[in-house]
Parts: structure tokens; C-alpha cells; sequence
């Protein structure tokens, strides 16, 4: 069951302090499609992403039940490596994060941290993952500014190559164009369609129109609980559950 | 119509007060400043500042003074930092908000409200006395590293405090270790708020008389190595104007404190501008 499936969360259930987030979530996730998570506000949409990677480890007093696996490999394992993990799981955020450094210097720095130093190695990386985040030719003259005065979704598609100079195989993207325009926005939709060719791509998508126009399967999630999953046409034109045509329909949400 | 005059006669007082607030505090300020230099800077020369002072001060220049201050400064600075940038990164990032961080704050600012002649006395008794230091650079320079230590503390975390939980987010998203995100992401843009603190902690330590009478000495010999006993600027105002030896050279001694003063302040903020404009 392990070797079809890039991800699968199993009875996965998630606690901050008291309150739960999410209640025994199983979903599978297989490689090459745009997944997209979908529902209202707090529904755990969030927390399940940043499970995927362990960010949520960086909250105090969080506790889950349940496991992830990874290739079959359960991401929960004490003996797991998180910055190995992290590296193969890579996430957007859903602000534009540039650090305050160049342009260069922000693709670069998740190849630094793993120990690539090499000038001309660095050069290589930071060209190929600016290309495949389609921003190569917005920025190739200028390598050496601030990140910040790029434009929100310039920013935004380099966080996209930040992750990408890591290779990571999934990527998780957390409403990536909520503080978008239209314009940038379709932009970076098509990068995305460009990269499901080689990675997994797991999306909170910032509106149920956007979940249409890009997912491969989709998950709708209400109050930590995962309704109904499947293939999007389907849950946009046929969906099984009451709660989920409600919300697609925009009934509520 | 009533309302509105209470208003327009409201803001008229309350910018009158504000006004008056702030020209007074300059006024202090210039005054206190126009005094000593005036009455100091007619003494100075490139002897007062070359020649080492004779006869107890009355006649000479002032440069063992002037080499102890800086050498005591140097050592309280090189000791300081490090440990205070320490306490602040381990205090903000590396504990999470309980019993021991609170007793380690609440240690801290008691220490900050600790009157420096309190720090003379622990330095004396215990650097100088029971470490058998002697009175020295190396122990007036450590009481004064214990002296502005709360103030690199405290300045460090608040900088700490101010960078965004998004920089160190992206950081670990990358894979990077603790170790990583806080030197790469953390303190690279913390840096400008924690240069401040040493800063403020370096005028303190050219400043301060009190800690160092009672820990560095008052010898007037230049000093030879970090066990050599000195006296600072301050020191030697100090006893030159109350044991009323030479009140022109207390006040050219002053208006060099001043100066050193303003210089270092001068030479931060252009090295502190340069390393923003850099960085943006």
C-alpha cells in the first residue's frame, strides 16, 4: 500500500493543549498531483499541513495520535531526522517570507545550511530552482538585491524557488496566494501546474474556485474533520456528503 | 461653538507643556555640556593628551588615564558581550517562558537596579581581595562587565524580541538546526539592536568612577599588563577636583570624558547606519 502512496496520514489526530485540531484524519496522497485541502476557517487545514513537515513541533504543548508515513516511512520515528525530513517535505507559506537578504542569498540558504558552499554549485541551484519557479527572467539582472523589493508575488514564487533549490519530493503550500492579485496569482498557478510534473504538491487553495482550477484530487475539511475526499470534478459536480455541496455551492464558508 | 474652543485651548496648553518639556531637557543637556567644555577645552593640547601627569596631576597631561579607561572599558566589553548576548539568546530562544527564565529575569533586573558603588564593593571584596587580583585592569574591568551586563541583557533580548516568528519559521522549514536559524536568520537582523546595548554598555563603563576607585586603583603609572593597577578619566576628575589639586585640569580630564563620549556614539551610528544601508 506503501509504494503507490507519497503520503499516508493514518487515524491522525491533533491537540493544542486541550483543544483538538484534527480527529483521526486518514488520507492518502499519491505522487505527481496537486492535492488540495479545502474548508471554512479553522478547520485544520493548517495544522495538517504543517504536520506533514513536523513545523508544528515548533508549538508548545501540541500532542497527536496517529501516525504519518512518508514512502512508507513513519515521519514520527524518534530516530527520524527533522531537518532530513524537512528538506524532502518543503513548505509556502501563506504570506510572502522573504528573509531580509538578497535574492540570491534567500535561494541559497537551505542549500548552505545542508553544507554546499562551492560558489559555482550554489550558482547552478539558485539558476535551476528560479527557473522552474518561473522568476529566472524577472530577476537574473538583479541577483544581488533585497528579496524585499520585489513585487508580493515575485516574493511569493521565491519562496517557492527557496524550497525548490532543496529538491525537495512534497511540497506544501498554505493559501500561497492569499495576499495575491489576479495577475500574480494566475502566475503562480501555472508554476504550480509546471511542478507537478516532478513533485507532489499539497495546497491549501485561498478560494473553493481556485481548488477547481488546479487540483488533480481534493479534501474537504470542517471543524478537524476530513468530510469527503476524491477526485475534485467530482466533488465539485457530484459530492457525496450534504456538508460539502453546502460549502462548494457557498452556502456557508 | 463652546466644545470646540475647549479643544482648540486643550491642544494649545498641552503642545505648550511639551514644548517646555523638551527645551528643558536640551537645555540641561547644552548647559551642562557648554560648561565643562568651556571651561575645559581652553586646556587642552596635544601634551594634555600625550604626557603622563606630574605632580599628582597638577601639572603633565592626562594619558595613563586616558590608557586606562579605554583598557578597563576594552576588558568590561570583551567579557560582557559574550556573556550577555548568551543569556539573551538562551533566555528568548532556547527556553520556553517559566519558572527558571522568570528567576533569571527577575535576577537581572535586580541587578540592573543595583547602585554601582555596590558593584565597587562586590568587585573589591571579591575580585580584588579574595580572587587576590589586586586592585587591576582585570578586576575593575570584570566589575564593570558585571555592572553592564543586565544593560547587553536586556537590550539583546528585546532586539531578539523584535525579529519576526516568521524568519525563524522559514529557517527550520529549510532545514535548518537551532544552532543555524538562530545565527543565520536570527542575529544577522538582530545585530543593530544588540550593537546598541554595547554601545550604551561601552559609555557606561568610560563613565562610571565609582566601580572603578574601588577595583582598578588610582595609579597615575602607565600600565604594563592586565594585572597593572590604574586610574580612568573619571577617576582623576574626581580626585583632582575634590581634593581640589587642579580644577583647570579637572575640567580639561572632563571635556576629554565628553568628547570620548561623543565620539564613540558618533562613530556607532555612522557604523550602525552603514551596515543597515548594506544590508537593505
Amino acid at each position: 500500500m506503501f509504494k503507490e502512496n507519497k503520503i499516508t496520514i493514518k487515524d491522525f489526530s491533533f491537540y493544542y493543549q486541550s483543544i483538538q485540531a484534527l480527529r483521526d484524519i486518514s488520507l492518502d496522497i499519491r505522487p505527481q498531483e496537486i492535492f488540495v485541502i479545502f474548508g471554512p476557517a479553522r478547520s485544520g487545514k493548517t495544522t495538517l499541513l504543517k504536520s506533514l513537515n513536523r513545523l508544528t513541533d515548533l508549538i508548545f504543548g501540541t500532542t497527536h495520535t496517529g501516525t504519518i508515513f512518508l514512502d512508507g516511512l513513519d515521519i514520527y520515528d524518534p530516530k527520524i531526522s527533522l531537518t532530513h525530513l524537512r528538506r524532502r517535505v518543503g513548505m509556502v507559506f501563506d504570506l510572502p517570507t522573504p528573509l531580509p537578504l538578497s535574492i540570491f542569498d534567500n535561494v541559497a540558504y537551505g542549500p548552505k545550511l545542508k553544507g554546499t558552499i562551492q560558489k559555482r554549485r550554489l550558482n547552478e541551484i539558485v539558476e535551476k530552482a528560479l527557473r522552474s519557479a518561473v522568476l529566472w527572467e524577472e530577476v537574473k539582472d538583479r541577483l544581488h538585491a533585497s528579496a524585499l523589493r520585489l513585487s508580493g508575488g515575485q516574493q511569493q514564487r521565491l519562496c517557492i524557488a527557496r524550497i525548490l533549490a532543496l529538491e525537495p519530493e512534497v511540497l506544501l503550500l498554505d493559501e500561497p496566494c492569499s495576499g495575491l492579485d489576479p495577475i500574480s496569482t494566475a502566475s503562480i498557478e501555472e508554476t504550480l501546474n509546471q511542478l507537478k510534473k516532478e513533485y507532489t504538491i499539497i495546497l491549501i487553495p485561498h478560494n473553493v474556485q481556485q481548488a477547481s482550477r488546479v487540483a488533480d484530487r481534493a479534501a474537504f475539511f470542517l471543524n478537524g474533520e476530513l468530510i469527503e475526499e476524491g477526485p475534485v470534478y467530482k466533488m465539485f459536480t457530484r459530492p457525496r456528503d450534504k456538508r460539502t455541496e453546502d460549502y462548494v455551492t457557498g452556502k456557508f464558508g | 461653538m463652546k466644545i470646540r474652543q475647549t479643544r482648540y485651548l486643550t491642544q494649545m496648553v498641552a503642545k505648550i507643556l511639551i514644548w517646555i518639556a523638551a527645551f528643558f531637557t536640551m537645555a540641561v543637556m547644552a548647559l551642562i555640556i557648554f560648561q565643562v567644555l568651556s571651561e575645559g577645552l581652553p586646556v587642552l593640547s596635544p601634551g594634555f593628551f600625550l604626557e603622563t601627569p606630574r605632580s599628582m596631576g597638577r601639572e603633565g597631561g592626562i594619558l595613563s588615564p586616558i590608557i586606562g579607561t579605554i583598557a578597563l572599558t576594552v576588558v568590561a566589553i570583551i567579557v560582557a558581550t559574550p556573556l550577555g548576548i548568551g543569556t539573551a539568546i538562551f533566555l528568548w530562544e532556547y527556553t520556553r517562558e517559566g519558572r527558571i527564565s522568570r528567576i533569571i529575569r527577575f535576577g537581572i533586573g535586580c541587578l540592573a537596579g543595583v547602585p554601582s558603588i555596590i558593584f565597587g564593593l562586590f568587585g573589591f571584596v571579591f575580585f580584588v581581595i579574595y580572587l587576590n587580583m589586586g586592585w587591576s585592569i582585570l578586576s575593575g574591568g570584570l566589575a564593570l562587565a558585571a555592572m553592564i551586563l543586565p544593560t547587553v541583557i536586556c537590550t539583546t533580548e528585546e532586539a531578539l524580541k523584535a525579529i519576526p516568528y516568521s524568519f525563524r519559521e522559514v529557517s527550520y522549514s529549510l532545514g535548518g538546526t537551532k544552532w543555524q536559524t538562530v545565527t543565520r536568520a536570527v542575529l544577522p537582523n538582530a545585530l543593530p539592536g544588540i550593537f546598541t546595548g554595547i554601545i550604551l554598555g561601552i559609555c557606561r563603563s568610560i563613565e562610571e568612577t565609582a566601580v572603578v576607585i574601588l577595583t582598578a586603583g588610582s595609579s597615575l603609572i602607565i600600565p604594563t599588563s592586565l594585572f597593572s593597577p590604574v586610574r580612568t578619566m573619571s577617576v582623576h576628575f574626581y580626585i583632582l577636583a575634590r581634593e581640589g589639586i587642579s580644577m583647570e585640569m579637572a575640567y580639561g580630564t572632563g571635556a576629554t570624558l565628553i568628547i570620548l563620549v561623543l565620539l564613540v556614539n558618533t562613530i556607532a551610528n555612522w557604523l550602525l547606519n552603514r551596515y543597515i544601508r548594506h544590508r537593505a
